[in-house]
Formats: structure tokens, sequence, C-alpha cells
């Protein structure tokens, strides 16, 4: 029963002892004197004597350093981005979320009523409370108006305010996810440190040439 | 006065301290007389009252942290940080798990016996607290030291199955009365060669009290006594019920065993008994065979034994956190098969030993310890061996036992080992046969 | 002299901690040794075949996410297989070989998984799971930066996955894959000679190669009685016939074994990403929308595909009546037919094997129930 292979078991638990933990703090970190003192960008030596009081915080193990953990860019965060200027009330998002959770209405808007009418959009509706972050809206999106978003942070106490409205999208800080944008991956784009406010910046993820525009619109028709 | 319990100079200076009684403590200069003279009962007591006081404090403070500091080495043994979070690195933890736990809820199962179920915590918590009445901490600094003290540990850590057992039997609960069945079978099995582990150690020093076993260690005699201390260390981790042999709670079998209907302070208590169990098991370890509070000069007696504690402590955390747990028939078998044979060689050399060199001064016990060495690494591998090659007969299938719908005669040849497959794309299938030990 | 004793049922789980998921078995036990068992499923059942039939083919995909959620990468794949047999679709080369990349993380990921909870069964308190786990986080980050998801991925479409691989992906997946070889020999060295490991698992709940034959046991419990039969290997599906790969075998169809073999074809399928790595080609991920529209409509008829998943075949039958819709959706869930097995491995057994066993036949709950 004894032999030399739970010694080795005790050798590899003790590798793990000495190795540094690989968990990840959120929303802050634990940080000695040595951490805090690279947070305030100094040396230790002089971060112990310019500021005493965070040193001694440090030290007793009381220092906390924020952290942004950050995702891959292409992360599915529990919202979305939303470009208003974009969106065609075409409805495709709601055709082909696979749960039905978006609520969309639009009347005719009167605006360039000589170039077939474009429609206004009344009701935008996304239900966070059911929706499985599948992407397949922001795959179904033909104008690149909607994408997923990067924040994970929508806990709430009321399922009804789980429900994300227009208004809101119009309003929350636009850091589309890289998720079936490959422009954004392309000018590398970092959805945890920047925004995109103006859709103009935003690209389109398959911008069709002349040639197929004519195929498709001209030749076919 | 009693004066075999003022012997202990922790209890005698407080004594001393409120009491006028010149008699018993004539070498002190501080006797105050706080207490007038005819009252030296009630200085008597007063002063066992405040050690007792003192002692109780501090085996639950060292509870607490002992708490904090096993799941922070959890943490740092699988690779994480463990709580941080309350206190500086998260030493306030237990403290705040302490008053959660005190906060819950009292919940008393319909069927469940009351008073037993009631009972049953503080069976459990006081003798792990009565344990400490024999521990040396430091020099002088104890209760008692009781010219039975080994014998007095055996029996008293053997009370918490008791409580166990009526545990699971006031809370009704099938699967706690499997667990506290387990929990009898391994103390039955493992006090024997907990016992007569310490029977080399008794002989050794010549007394079963603490003290002379410290005095006698003139080196620690987990060098002289190598067998005893390996099966002592098992035997000790079998009866505080720890990992590997963590039958009673087995939280993967058995949820949690005993504690399944526990809830609130009531819970809190085993649980306090546990740790206390596992400090207790700690500190004699340390007693019997790291020499105790022996150290080197400048650095106080107290010190060396905390330190010693401490490792002991780590080394305990260290085995729960690398083995599996054993089965319990394997456990039996490990306890009757194994360790008695160990214990039975280390008396039988010990004391062939002690017939040729009766009462060994230090350097005789270092040609002891050459002598056990040897003996227990072979006896080990000897017993290892016995055990390893013993087959273990699991339950086979029955031949006779009616054939499934499809009959074996349909199994395509190509698909069994050892066929050569269709696709000759692939590289021929090996047969993988792992050796046994 | 023979103690007579009377047995005593105990139910055990739905709430039990190790019934990975939510399980119950009615256990009647004669002191230790297990009488009788009684496994009652259903405790997740959230009817994704029924639900399939109201989506179309490409939204089934992240039902299929939900089934196995361990492994959800091979259920796209074998859903995917499939829908393209179904509708006759030609996948895009690179789109297969990202989603067979993807598949072989996928069953690294799926038996680490397995192997840390058979560890936590035998109870070694979570070390041995925590260091299977921090492996497959790696493998889940690499997920992340495939289809910005970690565990429903849905990032397997009809003909290909959905984007290609972006370029930080590569480096981080050579660097990975040596980080896995390396977990694995650690997790090798502590629990493979590990003597307590050894005399828990090995010769329990020992399985005929005839009973697993003929009650259709797959996938490593199989292969742990010596069965060579590794679809990938007899039926190969995407580009595996490219691929050249040891199949693992082991004899003696005990605990010990299935652990084994799990443990080596992880090992293996470090080799199969690498092979893969070297032959992937250039090109587009899916075909156009012009040959694969968003909204399939196969022909009425019925197709059925296979693939090797981490538990064994796992395999989706879909029907169509010609619409956007299946009209009927099947899954062979090697969970749920590896667990028809039960209690000719329980019974005579101790109870101390009971989860131990149940742990080794790798099943998830949420493909058992469906």
């Amino acid at each position: 029963m004894i032999g030399l292979g739970l010694p080795r078991g005790f050798l590899i638990t003790l590798k793990n002892f000495v190795r540094p933990p690989v968990t990840e703090q959120y929303p802050d970190r634990h940080v000695g004197l040595l951490g805090a003192a690279k947070e305030a960008g100094m040396n230790p030596v002089h971060f112990l004597f310019k500021r005493p009081g965070d040193s001694i915080k440090a030290i007793a193990g009381l220092a906390t350093v924020p952290v942004a953990v950050t995702q891959s860019s292409r992360f599915r965060g529990n919202e979305f981005t939303f470009y208003e200027d974009r969106c065609t009330a075409c409805a495709s998002c709601a055709k082909y979320c696979p749960l039905g959770i978006i609520e969309i209405a639009s009347v005719p808007g009167q605006i360039d009523a000589q170039e077939g009418e474009s429609y206004k959009l009344e009701v935008f509706d996304i239900d966070i409370g059911r929706c499985m972050f599948c992407g397949l809206c922001v795959e179904a999106c033909p104008y690149d108006a909607l994408h997923m978003g990067t924040d994970f942070e929508r806990s709430k106490y009321v399922r009804d305010e789980l429900v994300i409205t227009k208004e809101e999208l119009f309003a929350a800080p636009k850091r589309p996810s890289a998720f079936y944008r490959p422009q954004f991956e392309e000018k590398r784009f970092d959805p945890f440190q920047e925004t995109i406010d103006d859709y103009h910046n935003a690209g389109r993820h398959e911008r069709p040439s002349d040639e197929e525009l004519k195929r498709k619109w001209v030749d076919e028709r | 006065m009693p004066e075999a319990f003022l012997d202990n100079s922790l209890w005698r200076n407080i004594y001393c301290v409120l009491a006028g009684d010149s008699s018993t403590c004539a070498a002190r200069d501080y006797s105050s007389g706080f207490f007038p003279a005819g009252m030296e009962w009630l200085a008597f007591l007063v002063s066992a009252a405040i050690i007792i006081f003192l002692i109780v404090n501090a085996v639950l403070g060292g509870v607490i942290v002992l708490i904090w500091g096993e799941r922070r080495l959890f943490g740092r043994f699988q690779s994480r940080t463990g709580p941080n979070r309350w206190g500086p690195f998260g030493t306030l933890t237990s403290v705040a798990d302490a008053v959660k736990t005190m906060f819950k809820e009292d919940l008393v199962p319909a069927e469940a016996d009351k008073i037993l179920f009631n009972l049953a915590p503080v069976l459990i918590a006081a003798p792990a607290l009565t344990v400490f009445a024999i521990i040396p901490w430091g020099v002088g600094t104890y209760v008692a030291d009781l010219n039975i003290g080994v014998l007095f540990i055996m029996a008293i850590t053997s009370l918490t199955t008791l409580s166990v057992l009526t545990a699971a039997w006031s809370s009704a609960n099938r699967i706690a009365i499997l667990s506290a069945l387990r929990s009898v079978a391994l103390l039955i099995s493992y006090e024997i060669p907990m016992a007569l582990a310490l029977v080399g150690v008794i002989m050794l020093a010549g007394s079963m009290s603490l003290g002379d076993i410290i005095a006698a260690q003139g080196i620690p005699f987990i060098i002289v006594q190598p067998l005893a201390f390996f099966v002592f260390f098992i035997a000790a981790m079998a009866e505080m019920a720890r990992a590997p042999f963590d039958l009673t709670e087995a939280e993967s079998e058995l949820a949690a065993g005993y504690l399944n209907d526990y809830a609130s302070m009531k819970f809190g208590l085993f649980f306090l008994a546990e740790f206390m169990a596992e400090i207790s098991t700690a500190a004699i370890v340390t007693t019997l065979f790291l020499s105790g509070w022996k150290g080197f000069d400048p650095i106080p007696s107290h010190f060396w034994f905390g330190a010693k504690l401490i490792f002991v402590l780590f080394v305990i955390i260290w085995f729960r956190m690398t083995l599996p747990r054993l089965r319990v028939d394997q456990v039996l078998k490990f306890a009757w098969k194994g360790l008695f044979e160990l214990t039975m060689i280390n008396i039988i050399v010990t004391a062939v030993l002690l017939a040729i060199l009766p009462n060994p001064s230090t350097s005789e016990l270092w040609i002891m310890a050459a002598i056990n060495w040897p003996v227990a690494i072979i006896s080990i591998w000897g017993v290892s061996k016995l055990l390893g090659t013993a087959p273990y007969s699991h339950p086979q299938p029955d031949p006779n036992a009616p054939s499934y719908p499809v009959g074996s005669e349909s199994i395509p040849t190509d698909a069994v080992l050892g066929a050569e497959p269709s696709n000759a794309a692939n590289q021929a299938p090996q047969a993988q046969q792992e050796g046994g030990n | 002299m023979a103690v007579k004793t009377q047995p005593v049922t105990v139910n055990l789980g739905p709430q039990h901690p190790s019934t990975h998921g939510v399980f119950r078995m009615r256990v009647m036990f004669d002191g230790e040794e297990i009488v009788d068992v009684e496994p009652v499923f259903g405790y997740l059942h959230r009817g994704s075949e029924k639900l399939a039939e109201e989506r179309t083919y490409t939204q089934i995909v992240t039902l299929t996410d939900r089934m196995d959620y361990v492994s959800s990468m091979l259920n796209n794949q074998a859903y995917i297989l499939a829908v393209e047999k179904l509708a006759g679709i030609e996948p895009s080369p690179r789109g297969v070989w990202l989603r067979m990349i993807a598949g072989e993380l996928q069953r690294i990921a799926s038996h680490l998984v397995a192997t840390g909870f058979l560890l936590q069964d035998l109870g070694a308190l979570g070390t041995p799971l925590i260091y299977s786990m921090r492996e497959r986080e790696n493998i889940l980050d690499l997920f992340e930066m495939l289809c910005g998801a970690r565990i429903t991925n849905s990032y397997l479409r009809p003909g290909g996955v959905f984007m290609d691989a972006p370029g930080e992906f590569w480096p981080a997946l050579d660097r990975g894959l040596d980080d896995i070889v390396r977990s694995i020999d650690d997790l090798e060295t502590y629990l493979s000679g590990n003597e307590i490991v050894f005399s828990r698992t090995k010769g329990t709940a020992v399985l005929p190669q005839e009973l697993l034959i003929n009650a259709s046991i797959t996938g490593p419990m199989l292969r742990a009685s010596g069965v060579d039969w590794d679809l990938r290997h007899r039926a190969p599906y995407d580009y595996y016939d490219r691929i050249s790969f040891e199949r693992k075998l082991h004899t003696a169809s005990d605990n010990y074994a299935r652990y084994w073999v799990r443990v080596q074809e992880a090992r293996e399928s470090v080799n199969i990403i690498r092979q893969c790595i070297d032959q992937i080609e250039p090109g587009p991920v899916r075909p156009s929308f012009d040959d694969v529209p968003r909204l399939i409509r196969p022909p009425s008829g019925d197709a059925y595909a296979a693939i090797e998943g981490s538990k064994g075949e796992l395999g989706f039958y879909l029907v169509s009546d010609g619409g956007i819709a299946p009209y009927r959706m099947h899954v062979r869930s090697s969970s749920l037919i590896n667990l028809t097995l039960l209690r000719d491995m329980l019974i005579g057994g101790q109870f101390g094997d009971l989860f131990v066993t149940f742990g080794s036949v790798d099943l998830n709950m949420g493909e058992v129930d469906r």
C-alpha cells in the first residue's frame, strides 16, 4: 500500500503550494507593500517615507487595488451596444432570436421619403432576464447596428429591470464586442479600454463590393 | 491544600497572588494575602477558575486562528488565495463565520430525540477541551501533570465517538447512522495501534506523565522511535476523522454524515470540537515525539512549543490536502493488518534495546535511533508489500446471469481487441496494460 | 458467526453533493454493501428535443450547448454534422479544421472535469479537482477567444464556424497545449501512481466486454474494456481520416481503467490538435450565404450523424418535412445509455465506491435528462 506514489503526490502538492495562486480577484485585489508601491508608481522605500499611512495599511494587508478583469475582445457580455442611426427596423434580430425576447415596433419615419421610406424605431426592448447571449441577433443584423456589449455586471433586484429599453441602449456607453464583427479586430479595438460613440467609426463587417451589388441589384432583377 | 496540584508554576503563581498561604508560597515574596487566612480553599478554586478560563479561551482563539490558517493553506495548496477579504489577510473571516453560525436558525428535526440531540454537541465539545488540561505548553505551563497522562489522553479522546453516536442516533437519520457506525469501527480499530504505538515511548521514558516523557527526550523521540511516530501519526489522523480517514463526514458519500441535521451553534460546537481535536492531536504529537517545549536556550520554551505545533498542524493539513479517502474496509484492514504489526515490531525491538541499554543516556538514544531506523524502513516496506499483494476480492458479475437481448455472438469480431482494424490509415491498436504496484 | 442485519434504504440525491447534477438513487444497503439501486431520472429535463421542433436549424445550435454543458463544442459538432448531412451542405475546409480543434480542446476539458470529479468522489478534498479545473480554465479562455463564450459556445454553424480564429489564438493555443501536457504529467504523477487511488479504483465495478457491447455502451467506458471502438477511427467524420492518432485501450474494465483511458485520451487529443494546426488551410470558415442561407430548408427526409463525444457516441437524428424547423430531433446521448449499466456496476459493491463508480461513468445530467 505504501510505495513511492504517495510521496510523489506530496511533492506535487508542495510544488503547487509554492506556486503563485491563479485566483483572479475581483473587483479589487489585496496588495502588500510592494504591490501598493508599484500601483503608486514609486519604489517601495520611497513609498514608505512619502506615504507612511498607506504603507502601514499595505503592510497590514488592508490595501486594495481595483482590478479590471479583461476578457477577450469577442466576449459576449450581458448587454448590447446599439447604433440607432444604422437601424432600419428590419426586425431581423427579433426573427433570429431563438427565444423571441426582442420586442420591436416601428412606424413610418417620414424621412428620406423619395428614396423609399425608412422606418422609425418605436420600441426596442431586449429581455435580458431570458437572454442566453448566443449572439444570433447580432449575427443577423444586416447593417451592423446591433452589437454584443462587453459589460457583465447587470444584476438587478427586480426581474422587470432586466429589460433593456431603447432609451437605455442609446444612453449606454458604446463598448461593442468584436463578436461577429471582424472589423473591430482588424483595427485592434479593445472594448474594455475605449468606446466607439460614432457609428461611422464602427465599420461594417462585410462591405459588399460594387460588382457584387451590381450583380445582386441590377443583373438579377 | 492539595499540594499535588500546585506543583505547577502557572497555577502556583496565580494562587500565591491571591492567597496569603506562606507554607505553599514560601519561595515567593509576593504572597499577597488577598484572601484572608483560612480562605485558601477559595483562593485555590478561584485560581483554578482563572486558569480554566485562560486555557479555554486560548484554545478557542487557537481554533479561530486555525480555521483561518487552514483555509489559507488549503487555498495555497490548491493554487488559490484562500479567504482574504475580512480584516488583514482575511484573519477576521472565522470571526465572521462564527457570528453567522450563532445567528442562524436552530433547527431540530421533528423526529429527533430532543434531549440527546441537544446533549450531543456538549458531549463532543467537553472532552475535546478536557484534553488540554494535561498538555504542557511551556516550562511549568500546564493545568495538571497527571502521572497517567498518556492513558488520560487515550481515554478522553475516545469519548468523541460516543457523542458522534449520540448525535447520529438522536437525529433519526439513516445517513447519520451509517456515519456513526463508521466512526465506531474507526475508533475500535485505531485505538489499539495508537495505544500500542505509545508503549514504545512509555518504555523509553519509564513514565506515563507527559512531563517525564518530555524530560526523557534527550533527543526527540521521532528520531528514536520512527515506527511509533509513523503509526501514532496515522492513527491520530484516523481518530480525528480527518482526511484520508474522514469516513464519518465523507462529504462525497454521506454529505456530512452525523452532522446532517445539525444547524446553527450546535453545528458550530461540532465544528469547534473537530478543530480542537486537531490542535490537541498536534500538541500531543509535539509533546510525545518532538520533545515538547524543549529547544535552544535564548528562545523561550513556549515559542518552541508553538513552532513545533504549527509545523505538525501544517503536516496534518498537507496530508488532508493530498490524499484521497480510503474505503471503510481498507481503513480497517490497514489498521489491523498494517499498523498493528508495525507496533508489535516496534515494541519488541524497543524492549530488546532497553534490555541491553537500560536507562539510556543521550548517546545511547542515538545508538537506538541508528538501529530503529533501518528496522522501521524494512518493516514498513515489508508490511506495505504484504498489504499490497493481498488480493482484494471485488464483486464479479455472475456469469449465469440472464443475458441481454443481443447475444454475445453478434459482437463484430474486428471490434474486439487484438483484431486488425479495417482502416489501414490508422495505427494498429495497442492494448495498454497498466501494471500493478 | 455471520451477523444478520436488515437492509436499509437510503435516498441519495437529488440534492446530494456528488451526484454530478441532480440525480437520485434509491439505494438499499446491507451494512456497507449495496444490495439494490434504483436510479430516478428527470430532475433536469428541459425538453430540448421538443423545443427543437420550434426552432430553425441555426437556432438549435444554442440548445445543443445546454445538453452536455461540459462539452458543448462536441454537441455542436454532432448536431452540425447531422444538419449538413440532412441538407447536403458542403462545409468549408477551414471551418472543419477549426471545429475539429475546438472539439478536441473540448474533449480535453471534459476529460479533465471527469478526472477531477472522479478524484473528488474519491474524497481528495478538492485538490485534484481544482488542479484539473485550473487547466480547464485555460481551455475555456481559448474558447472565449474563439467565440466569446466559455461554456455555452454556439460556435459552430452549418457549413463551418461563424468566425475565424483571431490572430492571438494560435500562439495562445500553442502555449496552452504545452501547459496541458505539463499538467497532465503532473496529474498522472500525483494520481496514477497513488496507492490510495489504486486500491480504491482497481478491481471495482468491473464490467465484462459482452455486457458493455450488448448494452451499447460507447466511449471511454467501452475502450476501458478492450474494445477498439472509436468513431473517429471507425467511421471518420470531418477530417479525422487525415489524422493519425493512437487509440488508448485498457483491458481491466474497472474504475481505474476508465480513469486511465480518459487521461490518455486527453493526452492523445493534444497530438490531434497539433496535427490539425499543421494541416489547417486558409480560406473562408463557412460557405457564403448564397450557398448556405441563414434559414435552411432541408429537403424532406431524415439524417443521423454521430461523433465520438467525450462520453461516447453522441448522435443527432433529424427528421425534416421541408420546413425551416426539424419535424423531430432525437439525441442519442451517451450519458444516458452509459448509465443503463449502473445497477450492474453498483450492486454488490461498497458504499464508499458508489459515487466513485457513478463518477467513472462520466455522465452529465444535462445530457441524461436533456
